[in-house]
């Protein structure tokens, strides 16, 4: 293959493959560079930037839905982008659907409590939309490089937004510190990068997982081969990285200090987009690395199932397909499509055999592990909390945990269940999606409050209720939802997140079943003493009436709403989550 | 909307008290008493409906007396990528309890009168309680029935939380935190059940009697379950299709299972030769042996038995007398319906190994209970450990399993007699709905002397017999019945569970038996201390006017229904005995096979040892 052809390969995969399906993030980019280009141009400086950034994202959205409607999400078959640098499958559309909904959303939030004033929108939406570009490619990473690459662009706009308030030294120092903290983590991260890319001779993940399977990890473990040590390590420095954006114990320091500091808003950017990012990141790695690939390491041009029965089977598996090989050829010469389904299948259920179940079983422990430390620490941290925004930080910290649990799940399940640990992932979508509303609600409502009553302590809110009744109304739903209370939406991810562990079963996760059980009551203690303090509490003497306006509470109840409803009938995004899901695990 | 079909009535029952709750929420602040009224309405037109079950010529859905099965039984798809149903209906043992709910509801909305503090708000979430209380009565869905279960958590809370006493908070959190982890343990239990069920285990039949599909049994054609069978195996609901799927599939070692939440089927379950709940899991012991343990610690945390049961003297101290006789009258009840409805069927074997356990746990309750009410000096704290002492018959009577009871039938073989157990089950049920109505009544009693003199130290009272005879006479009679004086309703649920522990354990029986003492001793000092006296020695004296009419409104019922139920007994039993028969019935039958098989195991063993000593 000569130079020319590999150029024109190389544009036709890009300008005919690639970019077509790459849309959200292309309208994302224009608006980016519209806002930047605003300041200079007379013209396009007389539109507000508010305008801009909002049809931007609105683009964005409509890009991002699907050509069938969400119907087709189902259909949607797994591609590589850029050659190899991104995927695009159910589960991408499905993330990127959910992360420019969310800058939508927040770009009018951010309008609403006017911390994006005319002087700087420009640059406050600029860095937004950056960073969404930045979680969107974290959402497809299928090469180190571009997970790096999403990693650090989701990440520098978000230590720039942390300190975008200007003039309080609260919010320079939370900066400071995310930043350094980020840059510490990010270093680690690269160097966990070289690590393994460096050992298994490639950075395209799939292909890395092959390299992987050929590298035979537990005949290195039985020779004392300790190359796996440092492959070992480089797995847990990359981690470090994931842990970081998840804040994940021991790995979650800045974030109480950075929501404090930075602005409520911003502590509902970082808490809802970028975690569901960094969880999507954890997915891909997790599967990327514990599932051989069924697709063929280079470009995938044909269907899934037909792929699956021609490309060369990697050794294990080829020898538990020989040993079924009777069955096979029986029903080979019945249909052949189901027939290499079932190969799949069959070839999954042997993964206790598997060169890669060392990998998977150190994927598990190491998440599961972590999840559990992290729930659990930060349901407990957040009882002393007086500041709402700390106190709303570890309970991020919490909620990472129980997020992590179901990828842990899933990755057990992946071997023998595929359809189990699909919905496990479908399970971590769900509660993503609630959290959303959640997580973003409770935000904007402190936001909301700061500007009508200049505090963010918790017992400035006593007697809320009758003050603000709609307000308070709005956070009690939404708090007993982070409880996981039924008939509010925060149970029901919770529900399936304890179906996934317990159908993963093993010791652990068993364990992280009874955990996150328990913590489910050690929660409630915390969040029913902000909703006491609103609406039990005596209101003060000197306090003063609040006051906000139409768009605000209206605003509140359009994220408090769904919160109830999808309560009722959690039925309305659950399928979608199953279809995003579905074909992770080659089923 | 037709009402005749049970969907649309049963759907009304549970959420016409919620859709009070949202027309309240329109209302305009300051029109406080139109907004009690409405709340009223809702709550007696719920009763109402309840009452409209009975009538033949109503309209309508029928509840029939005498009928052993799960009546006007439905079921509609609610969360089906979660395998979640609507599924309601009703039998003998929850019918019952649902309308003592609807009863209760209507009265306390009557006692509700002097609350004066955010008077929609209370209205609001009185109402969300109501539709919570009479959906874990009326749910069959595990899941439905969890949820319910939960919905009334919220609303109590801030009841309690809100329009308490001075500890209110403390109380409030106390009885929250309580309930939520029992509800966790629950929640875990479910999950264990559901991943071991497996629907193709049962027959048409079982499938026909779980409500899985419906047999048309009136109409032009009626069915036999065989045809409904056939025609949903042919129809194209979803459960059907991998229902077939999964009986099509002949290798056993890719035969995957078919899940359900349906609490009729997972009884069937329980119930099977080789049930699927009965496989090891951790510590030799099985899935229905955890799933048992976990259910009753969360039933027991509601009804409350010792050691869980602190939380019920501070909530029920600290709350307001409307909430007080709410959650002694139905709420408590759950505990015990759970136990019943859930434990027992779903997990017979756990509940045969563990059943000294429940009665052990039962009498202590009583005892404790007893002697704690005799120490206070609070008058309401007095009242909630009653209820500690008398929920204790309510485990006890459901926790006897005449183990044993062997008698020779004809032509030799051995059945076994379950009429004890009937016996104890059914004073079970007596004393739930007896002690709804009488502890709900003391309470009540309890807070009309507060609104009038603002303290409950009992002893700075007496004399109220002169001040206030109509009041005091009719609170001596609701006190009686607390005591189970014969003649009132409290002594028909004691005497069944006493009677039916004795064959079943005499220890515990003495016990259960001495407990009457001690209930007299404690409920007739508070008599003596409290109405009778030569004068009033507390403050506020001048208080203590006669019973207003509104208060006569909640007192009066109650007190009929404290004498109507003590003298003429099948006016309740007439509804309750034949489901209660029925069920105990099937687990009796269960248990002949259970221990013949375990005899059998046995002498296999035996002989094996034999042989092996032989050689």
């Amino acid at each position: 293959m000569n130079l020319p052809t590999l150029i024109d390969s190389l544009i036709s995969d890009t300008v005919q493959r690639s970019l077509p399906l790459f849309g959200p993030e292309l309208a994302l980019c224009a608006t980016i560079v519209l806002l930047l280009l605003a300041r200079v141009i007379p013209v396009v400086d007389q539109i507000p930037p508010l305008v801009i950034a909002l049809v931007g994202a609105v683009v964005a959205l409509v890009a991002a839905i699907p050509r069938e409607g969400m119907a087709g999400l189902a259909a949607i078959e797994r591609q590589e982008l850029f050659t190899g640098m991104l995927v695009y499958d159910a589960l991408t559309v499905y993330l990127r659907l959910f992360l420019t909904a969310f800058a939508v959303l927040f770009v009018i939030l951010s309008r609403l409590t006017g911390i994006a004033d005319r002087q700087d929108g420009q640059d406050y939406y600029a860095l937004v939309l950056g960073a969404t570009i930045g979680m969107c490619i974290m959402a497809s990473a299928n090469h180190l490089l571009s997970l790096f690459l999403g990693v650090e662009m989701a990440s520098v706009p978000s230590y720039v937004l942390a300190g975008i308030v200007k003039g309080r030294r609260r919010s320079s120092e939370a900066a400071l510190k995310y930043a350094v903290y980020g840059a510490g983590a990010a270093g680690i991260m690269l160097y966990g990068v070289s690590l393994i890319a460096g050992l298994l001779g490639s950075a395209h993940i799939p292909t890395m997982a092959q390299r992987l399977v050929e590298f035979d990890v537990a005949a290195k473990l039985a020779d004392r081969d300790y190359t796996v040590m440092v492959l070992a390590l480089g797995g847990l420095m990359v981690g470090v990285g994931l842990a970081f954006k998840l804040s994940a114990v021991p790995f979650h320091f800045w974030c109480p200090d950075v929501f404090e500091g930075a602005s409520a808003e911003i502590g509902g950017f970082l808490s809802v987009a970028s975690k569901a990012a960094a969880l999507a990141l954890l997915v891909r790695v997790g599967i990327g690395f514990t599932e051989a690939p069924q697709h063929g390491a280079e470009p995938p041009r044909q269907p899934v199932a037909a792929a699956a029965a021609s490309f060369a089977t990697p050794p294990a598996i080829r020898m538990v397909a020989a040993t079924n090989g009777d069955e096979r050829l029986a029903q080979a010469d019945g249909q052949a499509g189901r027939s290499s389904d079932q190969t799949i299948e069959r070839a999954g259920s042997a993964a206790e055999g598997s060169p890669l179940s060392p990998v998977r079983t150190f994927f598990v422990s190491v998440v599961a592990a972590v999840a559990i430390i992290t729930c659990t620490f930060g349901n407990l941290a957040a009882y002393g909390q007086k500041n709402i925004k700390r106190l709303l930080a570890y309970s991020t910290i919490a909620h990472a945990g129980y997020m992590m649990m179901p990828v842990a799940a899933a990755i057990a399940l992946a071997g023998d269940n595929p359809a189990a640990a699909s919905d496990a992932i479908a399970a971590l979508l769900l509660y993503a999606t609630i959290y959303l509303f959640m997580n973003l609600g409770a935000f904007a409502i402190v936001a909301f409050l700061r500007n009508a009553m200049q505090s963010e302590e918790i017992k400035d809110y006593a007697g809320l209720v009758s003050r603000a009744p709609m307000i308070a109304v709005a956070m009690t739903v939404i708090l007993f939802s982070l409880v996981g209370l039924p008939p509010l939406a925060g149970f029901w991810p919770k529900l399936r997140l304890l179906q996934a562990l317990y159908e993963a079963g093993g010791s652990l996760l068993m364990f992280a079943l009874v955990v996150a059980a328990i913590n489910t009551a050690i929660s409630l203690v915390y969040y029913a003493r902000v909703a006491k303090t609103m609406c039990i509490d005596p209101q003060p003497d000197t306090s003063r009436p609040v006051q906000l306006g139409f768009l605000p509470t209206t605003f509140v109840f359009a994220m408090a709403l769904p919160v109830a409803i999808l309560g009722v009938l959690p039925e309305l995004v659950a399928p979608w989550t199953r279809d995003a899901a579905a074909g992770l695990f080659g089923v | 909307m037709n009402l005749s079909d049970p969907i649309a009535y049963l759907s009304l029952m549970v959420f016409l008290p919620a859709l009070g709750a949202l027309v309240l929420a329109f209302f305009p602040r300051g029109r406080e008493d139109a907004i009690k009224f409405t709340a009223l309405g809702f709550t007696i037109f719920t009763f109402m409906l309840t009452l409209g079950m009975l009538m033949e010529d109503a309209g309508g859905v029928n509840f029939e007396a005498g009928a052993a099965e799960m009546q006007n039984l439905f079921s509609a798809a609610w969360i089906p990528s979660f395998g979640i149903q609507y599924l309601m209906g009703l039998d003998g043992i929850s019918f019952p309890l649902v309308v003592l709910t609807a009863f209760l509801s209507v009265l306390a909305m009557v006692a509700s009168w002097p609350i004066t503090k955010h008077v929609k708000a209370y209205c609001i979430l009185f109402l969300l309680l109501e539709t919570g209380m009479i959906g874990v009565f009326m749910a069959l869905d595990f899941f439905l029935f969890y949820v319910f279960w939960e919905v009334m958590l919220l609303p109590m809370y801030f009841l309690i939380g809100v329009w308490g006493g001075p500890r209110k908070e403390y109380a409030a959190i106390k009885f929250f935190l309580y309930t939520l982890v029992g509800s966790v343990l629950m929640l875990i239990a479910i999950l264990m059940l559901y991943f071991n069920s497996d629907l193709t285990l049962l027959n048409s039949q079982q499938l026909a009697d779980a409500g899985i599909f419906a047999v048309a049994a009136e109409g032009g054609n009626p069915q036999t379950v065989e045809q409904a069978y056939q025609a949903w195996l042919a129809s194209d609901d979803d459960t059907a299709r991998r229902f077939q799927e999964i009986q099509a599939e002949t290798n056993p070692a890719r035969r995957r299972q078919l899940h359900t939440f349906n609490i009729l089927a997972l009884q069937q379950m329980g119930q099977l030769e080789n049930s699927p709940f009965s496989q090891n899991v951790w510590l030799g012991r099985s899935i229905q042996w955890w799933a048992f343990l976990l259910l009753l610690i969360g039933f027991i945390i509601k009804v409350p038995s010792v050691p869980l049961h602190t939380w019920l003297p501070d909530a029920h101290v600290e709350a307001p007398t409307p909430i007080s006789m709410i959650l002694a009258g139905v709420l408590l009840k759950m505990g015990g319906y759970g136990i019943i409805r859930i434990c027992y069927p779903i997990c017979p074997a756990a509940a045969y190994e563990l059943a000294y356990v429940v009665c052990g746990i039962g009498v202590v309750s009583m005892v404790w209970g007893a002697f704690a009410a005799l120490a206070q000096n609070d008058f309401k704290r007095m009242v909630a450990y009653s209820s500690v002492s008398h929920m204790g018959y309510v485990v006890l009577g459901l926790g006897v399993w005449s183990l044993g009871m062997w008698t020779a039938g004809p032509g030799g073989s051995a059945t076994y007699n379950a009429d004890y157990w009937k016996m104890g089950v059914t004073g079970a049920m007596y004393q739930m709905i007896a002690h709804g109505i009488s502890s709900a009544g003391m309470f009540f009693c309890v807070g009309v002397l507060y609104d009038r003199v603002h303290h409950r130290n009992l002893n700075e009272f007496g004399g109220i017999f002169g001040r206030m005879p109509v009041y005091a006479g009719m609170a001596v009679a609701i006190f009686f019945a607390g005591l189970g004086l014969p003649g009132l309703c409290g002594f028909i649920g004691e005497v069944f569970v006493v009677l039916s522990v004795w064959k079943y354990s005499q220890l515990l029986a003495v016990v259960s038996a001495a407990v009457v003492i001690l209930t007299a001793g404690y409920i007739l000092w508070a008599i003596q201390r409290v109405y009778l006296g030569a004068e009033y020695r507390g403050p506020h004296g001048e208080a203590l006017t006669p019973m207003t009419v509104r208060e006569m409104a909640v007192a009066i019922p109650l007190v009929v229904f404290a004498i109507v139920f003590g003298v003429y007994p099948p006016s309740l039993l007439n509804y309750m005995q034949p489901s209660i028969d029925r069920q105990v019935e099937t687990l009796a039958a269960w248990t002949e096979r259970y221990d013949a098989d375990r005899e059998a195991l046995q002498n296999t063993l035996n002989n094996d040892q034999e042989q092996v000593a032989a050689k």
